[in-house]
């Protein structure tokens, strides 16, 4: 099969189905987007949630950090 | 600051010129892919969000459009992958009715239900090359592959097409 019988058939291909309906933007989707943006929940990465429960235990069972801590901030 | 470096930084204002920008030009794209306007606005959507999400890794000195145009095509892509899309014909398809009409209508049907059945990633390389007569080119970056990648997905697509085709009775 060549480039030219692949055209062939792409042409074939074209004259069999119909056109697309509405080939150019009718309407703005600026407050589609807005709305998908509200809709759509902050999500904190459960990387984030690890961390601060590890940040947080340490600070439970080692409480001696704390003043360490407190010194170099 | 640039617009791209503005919207680079999460600026909402630069990203609503962008997107009335672009937008049409994103339908535009998905719409020669899915061949369905509700979903490809639907879809141009989901794009914009993608890139909004996306916008800390683009680099402002990088090509928005080209970016953009990517996403739009895995967007489209993802879609093909989950749905069937089927076109209804409209009444007036042939556009001129004839006494072969009957059979237009049926061969329409027939290759519109092969194109569905090749795999996503066949098919969309079927709707952008056969059928929109795009280059191996611009399809090859729109999917991120090779041009000998996208062209030998094209000869699998017209074989697996000229099978169902055949397989249905009809002869183009």
């Amino acid at each position: 099969m060549n480039d030219e019988e692949i055209n062939q058939f792409g042409k074939k291909l074209r004259a069999a189905i119909p056109p697309i309906r509405r080939s150019e933007l009718a309407r703005d989707l600026w407050p589609d987007f807005l709305q998908k943006m509200r809709q759509s929940p902050s999500r904190i990465p459960w990387f984030d949630w690890a961390l601060a429960a590890l940040a947080a235990s340490t600070l439970i069972f080692f409480p001696e950090v704390i003043p360490a801590l407190l010194y170099h901030f | 600051m640039d617009l791209l470096e503005r919207f680079a930084a999460g600026d909402l204002d630069a990203f609503e010129s962008l997107f009335r920008e672009r937008q049409a030009a994103v339908y535009r794209w998905i719409v020669r892919i899915i061949r369905d306007p509700a979903t490809a606005e639907d879809l141009t959507v989901e794009t914009f969000w993608r890139a909004y999400k996306a916008r800390a890794r683009f680099r402002p000195d990088g090509n928005f459009e080209a970016w953009l145009h990517r996403i739009a095509t895995n967007a489209s892509l993802d879609h093909l992958r989950t749905t069937r899309n089927y076109i209804e014909l409209s009444e007036d398809f042939p556009a001129n009715p004839c006494p072969d009409s009957a059979v237009q209508k049926e061969t329409s049907i027939a290759v519109q239900r092969a194109l569905e059945s090749l795999p996503a990633r066949l098919r969309i390389v079927a709707q952008l090359g056969l059928i929109q007569e795009e280059p191996n080119r611009s399809i090859a970056e729109a999917l991120g592959i090779s041009e000998s990648a996208a062209k030998l997905r094209m000869f699998r697509a017209v074989r697996i097409l000229r099978k169902k085709l055949t397989e249905a009775g009809v002869t183009l």
